[in-house]
């Protein structure tokens, strides 16, 4: 039983790739859901968008990484137009599940054999991707690696340079929600037509926000692609959306900092479960499961806590009871 | 900060226990899974295939060919994780059944560890499917083939949406863990039939089980608590989507990965009808679906229950106010769709196999039948399923059989856009 | 926007001295209308819910929209502030057509309304509330919005009008605080207030005695009046007949689905028709205060 493997793997973790990854997608959510009330349960599409923008350029069209990311942000873009004009003025339930089929659609296309010469079909696209990115690496090429974290010297690169993004985006956010336009999607979270009745452009607000609230996704995409280097499209499930919604609902929906706590906070959880039943299953701890178990159980906490949290808090840890947009009916 | 505390407890609590009952109870039926190549040849009637060779290696040297058992199923053991290349022989296909992407034949795959299943799709031809076949190369009978196909689908299917119909009508709710009932059903059949039961018995058995136990029981223990706390409707769609995850890794983590089938009628011959090509045991299911809804519907226009359901749909306030007990009502709607999605799991679980997200695979397409019929109308809910489901099986004339759902996600996310209240729903209900 | 209060006062006292030229029977033009509708339809499904043939409304008077429960008014209320679409029919504000704009248009060219169950936004504090209604605000645009130097010194003069305001209807000490924690008379106030931030010309209240209770209906009705004085014109549909009869200077009588009698209130009350739909046909009695009980007690006094 190795406790300092299951300690230096959750930190780690914690506040590793795929933490940075959910945490993006989780505040282009906060600014969709958290403070517009839009459910939009679809992002995971935008993160797609992202990861392909750079799949693609970079490796089909064997272009450069700087030139992927602009695309990907179109590209986000342009989902966002496609999915919310048509859907925006339908009620929440039903935007979930327009935005969960519109989700699986991507994903079904994307990886169909149809465009399997572009977009890599089941397989995806794999190779490398984010070269452009790593070749800016100012990290000493001796670089072993830190005490206790365990990256390896492109990954901590990453990682900075993550964080600076989800630094950049929340302070983006912290700007606008205290401006007028913040508080004017504050209040299309509470009551459209109260705002429609004061003169302001209910619909193009929203559409607003799905469009930030998604390239921010986008964002979370090509930081994927790039430490990766692999786009698979299995990998883009309805699952990360729900994942990125527990991440905002524990920090707290409409809370700058809600979806930074929450995703750390989230994956010293996740991790730290995973590999603390991985090294207790190898140390013969437990022995009526199996380490092909530990992602079922993942699975299975993620969902008991999203049901937690929505029961007993689901303002999460730093959420306003009285802001959130849950009430509505 | 008391109630954080209280709050972190109690999910911790919560999430140990939906743990400890999983795996105290999966213990038994957990079984070893080193790396291994899984899968099956299934022919386009539901039977299996056997004797069907298929060759794993990779670039060190490993070489294993496997061969498919009487069920269609195979199990390759490999060394360890790693990228392989599968090959299949295609001149073991018996006659008539062919490749429905001929690029199947040789594929290179990324295996990472445990069970890695793979799919093969199989068509009736000679030279396989391809993807494109365009209208004009259709004949008539398969034509009739995928419109009998569809109709039986969108009878399955309808099983399921009725019960989501009932169910978001008189509370409100959109229920994502609705799909994972039908799990829940077929999976109670099987442990049933794996202790013994013959599935004819097993079947009602697990229908009312899992009509008490997850419909009823579900309702009591936790909607109509939440109810009572005037939960909002968003929050309470979000604890479903919480739910059905937990379901279904939780069935994912008790009973494996791969596919199950019952214990009879797996690899049922197919039979002839005309042009058409079926296997007994979808007639009988879809006949005796077909009973169940009408049964349903009928209870649902007639009886005195079914007509405070419809009271409660229209305006629980007024309905109460008129001295029908709404908590009764809503119990007794959660019990019969429960029962309706346990024998639509049993159906699936029949005519294809039983694995932990069969639910989830159909989920979209039950909300696209609900969406299409109408949200909360009695018939609409039927109408829609098999209007989606005799779509999804002709769509496959014009795109890969890949993205068969993708047919129906598209009709469902039109409809919302140009006529949310669906066929047969009226306007105000929607916005 | 009237900034003048002798020009206003001029425009309020000139409004209700033109009103009495006027003869009172539907449909009749009015010497100065800030609106004029024609030919206004709205059915559901098989009933006609609205079939208004011409009605005007003048300028800076205030309008009451009245009639039994069924007769349309709301919907009428909704149709030309935007918020549902006839089937048939024009009207124009200031002379402009509007049929079929988008409601969030209106209330910039100055047609603001407010809502018969109270829609100040709970779960913003009052201030905030306040600041949205403000009109032309550079800080709305999203990327402005990220650059705070170019909306403070507007946020700061947006603040001091709320603050203005909010003295005028007696919540400035409720200003940091969320409106979901005032008082449900607090929050009518609130909208009230809020919805002059805009600078309406033509302010449009639904319903605004609903669930008052009578010390606050003075409060109200002050207010109201006020508005008129600045100038504003106001319409409001009510069931209230004392305030109807207190304070409009020019009723508009509906009954299922069209203007059955206009007038100054004293007339329109008298007005055989106008009884005849309150009371049923069969019954013959004046409409006075409490004419929702005089359908009760009134014998059946056939004609």
């Amino acid at each position: 039983m190795d406790w300092s493997f299951v300690l230096t793997q959750t930190l780690t973790q914690a506040i590793g790739i795929q933490a940075i990854i959910y945490c993006l997608a989780a505040i282009g959510l906060n600014v969709q859901f958290g403070y517009t009330g839009l459910l939009n349960f679809g992002q995971v599409a935008f993160v797609a968008a992202g990861s392909y923008a750079v799949g693609v350029i970079v490796l089909t069209f064997d272009l450069s990484l700087w030139l992927a990311i602009v695309v990907g942000v179109v590209v986000a873009l342009v989902i966002a137009l496609i999915l919310g004009i048509p859907t925006l003025r339908l009620r929440a339930d039903y935007l979930a599940i327009v935005t969960i089929a519109f989700s699986e659609l991507v994903r079904l296309t994307v990886r169909s054999i149809a465009f399997k010469d572009v977009l890599g079909g089941a397989q995806g696209l794999n190779g490398k991707l984010g070269q452009d990115f790593h070749d800016t690496n100012p990290l000493p090429a001796d670089f072993q690696s830190l005490p206790v974290l365990s990256w390896t010297r492109q990954d901590l690169w990453v990682v900075i340079v993550g964080w600076i993004l989800v630094a950049l985006f929340t302070l983006l956010v912290w700007l606008l929600v205290r401006s007028p336009w913040g508080r004017i999607v504050r209040g299309i979270r509470e009551d459209e037509a109260a705002v429609v009745s004061l003169g302001k452009n209910v619909f193009a607000y929203k559409l607003q926000a799905l469009m930030l609230g998604g390239v921010i996704g986008a964002f979370g995409g090509i930081v994927w692609a790039v430490a990766k280097q692999s786009v698979q499209p299995d990998t883009f499930r309805p699952e990360f959306t729900f994942f990125a919604y527990t991440i905002l609902l524990l920090g707290g929906a409409a809370r700058v900092f809600g979806p930074i706590v929450g995703a750390i906070l989230f994956w010293i959880i996740l991790a730290g479960t995973g590999e603390f039943l991985g090294q207790a299953i190898q140390a013969g701890w437990i022995d009526f499961l199996q380490p092909t178990d530990v992602g079922n159980i993942r699975f299975v906490l993620m969902g008991s806590g999203l049901i937690a949290l929505m029961v007993f808090r689901p303002q999460g840890i730093f959420g306003d009871r009285r802001e959130l947009a849950l009430d509505a009916k | 900060m008391l109630i954080a505390v209280r709050a972190a407890v109690s999910a911790v609590v919560l999430a140990v226990l939906s743990l400890l009952g999983v795996t105290i109870l999966g213990a038994s039926a957990a079984h070893a899974v080193d790396t291994t190549l899984v899968g099956s040849f299934t022919a386009p009637d539901g039977s299996g295939i056997p004797d069907v060779s298929i060759t794993v290696s990779d670039e060190a040297g490993f070489s294993e060919t496997g061969t498919s058992d009487a069920n269609g199923d195979f199990a390759i053991p490999l060394p360890g994780g790693g990228t392989y290349a599968i090959e299949i022989d295609v001149t073991t296909l018996p006659d008539g059944i062919a490749l429905e992407n001929p690029e199947d034949a040789s594929r290179s795959l990324l295996v990472l560890g445990g069970e890695k299943k793979i799919i093969t799709k199989l068509v009736e031809g000679e030279g396989g499917g391809g993807d494109d076949g365009g209208f004009l190369d259709v004949s008539g009978d398969q034509f009739l083939q995928l419109l009998f196909d569809g109709i039986l689908f969108g009878i399955m299917i309808a099983l399921g949406a009725l019960g989501l119909n009932l169910v978001f009508g008189t509370t409100g709710l959109t229920n994502f863990s609705h799909g994972d009932l039908l799990t829940l059903g077929a999976f109670t059949a099987l442990i049933l039939n794996e202790a013994g039961l013959h599935i004819i018995i097993a079947a009602p058995i697990a229908i009312v089980i899992a009509a008490v136990l997850f419909g009823w029981g579900q309702n009591k223990v936790l909607w109509r608590p939440l109810r009572r706390r005037k939960t909002g409707l968003i929050a309470m769609m979000i604890i479903s989507i919480g739910l059905a995850i937990v379901i279904r890794y939780g069935v994912a983590l008790f009973f494996g990965g791969a596919p199950r089938n019952f214990n009879q009628y797996a690899g049922q011959p197919g039979i002839e009808i005309g042009p058409v090509s079926t296997t007994p045991k979808a007639l009988i299911l879809a006949g005796l679906a077909t009973i169940a809804l009408i049964i349903t519907v009928i209870w649902v226009q007639r009886s005195r229950i079914g007509k405070a359901t419809r009271a409660v749909s229209d305006n629980p306030a007024l309905a109460s106010a008129t001295g029908i007990d709404v908590e009764k009502v809503i119990a007794v709607v959660w019990t019969v769709a429960a029962g309706l999605a346990a024998f639509g799991g049993i159906y699936l679980g029949l005519t294809q196999d039983n694995i932990w997200n069969m639910g989830q695979r159909v989920l979209l397409i039950i909300f696209a039948s609900v969406i299409l019929g109408g949200l909360g109308t009695v018939y609409g809910a039927i109408i829609g399923a098999l209007v989606v489901g005799v779509f999804i099986q002709l769509t496959s004339l014009v795109i890969p059989t890949e993205m068969k759902t993708v047919g129906a996600l598209f009709v469902m996310i039109v409809i919302l856009m140009i006529r949310p209240q669906g066929i047969l729903g009226r306007r105000e209900r929607v916005g | 926007m009237p900034n003048d209060q002798a020009v206003s006062d001029s425009i309020a006292a000139s409004a209700r001295a033109a009103l009495s030229t006027v003869e009172p029977r539907p449909g009749v033009p009015k010497p100065d209308p800030i609106m004029v509708a024609d030919h206004v339809r709205r059915s559901f499904g098989g009933l006609t819910a609205v079939n208004v043939e011409h009605v005007e409304i003048q300028r800076g008077a205030i309008t009451a929209l009245i009639g039994p429960n069924g007769a349309g008014k709301t919907t009428f209320f909704n149709l030309i502030t935007g918020f549902d679409d006839a089937n048939e029919g024009t009207w124009t504000f200031n002379d402009r057509q509007v049929a079929g704009t988008a409601p969030y248009k209106l209330a910039r060219i100055g047609m603001v309304r407010t809502f018969q169950l109270t829609k100040a936004l709970s779960r913003m504090t009052v201030i905030d509330n306040m600041r949205l209604g403000a009109k032309h605000q550079t800080g709305e645009r999203f990327f402005a919005a990220i650059l705070p130097f170019l909306w403070n010194s507007q946020e700061k003069s947006v603040g001091q009008k709320a603050m203005g305001l909010l003295e005028r209807f007696n919540l400035h000490e409720k200003v940091g605080d969320f409106a979901g924690s005032l008082s449900g008379g607090q929050r009518k106030l609130l909208e009230m207030a809020r919805a002059l931030m805009a600078d309406p010309e033509l302010i449009m209240l639904d319903e605004p005695m609903a669930g008052v209770n009578p010390a606050l209906k003075q409060s109200l009705l002050g207010h109201i009046k006020t508005m008129r004085e600045e100038g504003t014109t106001v319409l409001f549909v009510e069931h209230d007949m004392d305030m109807v009869h207190d304070i409009s200077d020019w009723v508009i009588v509906m009954a299922q689905g069209e203007v059955i009698a206009e007038g100054p209130p004293d007339t329109v009350m008298k007005d055989q028709a106008v009884i005849d739909a309150y009371l049923g046909a069969h019954h013959e009695a004046q409409l006075t205060e409490t004419g929702e009980s005089l359908t009760e007690s009134s014998d059946g006094d056939s004609a």
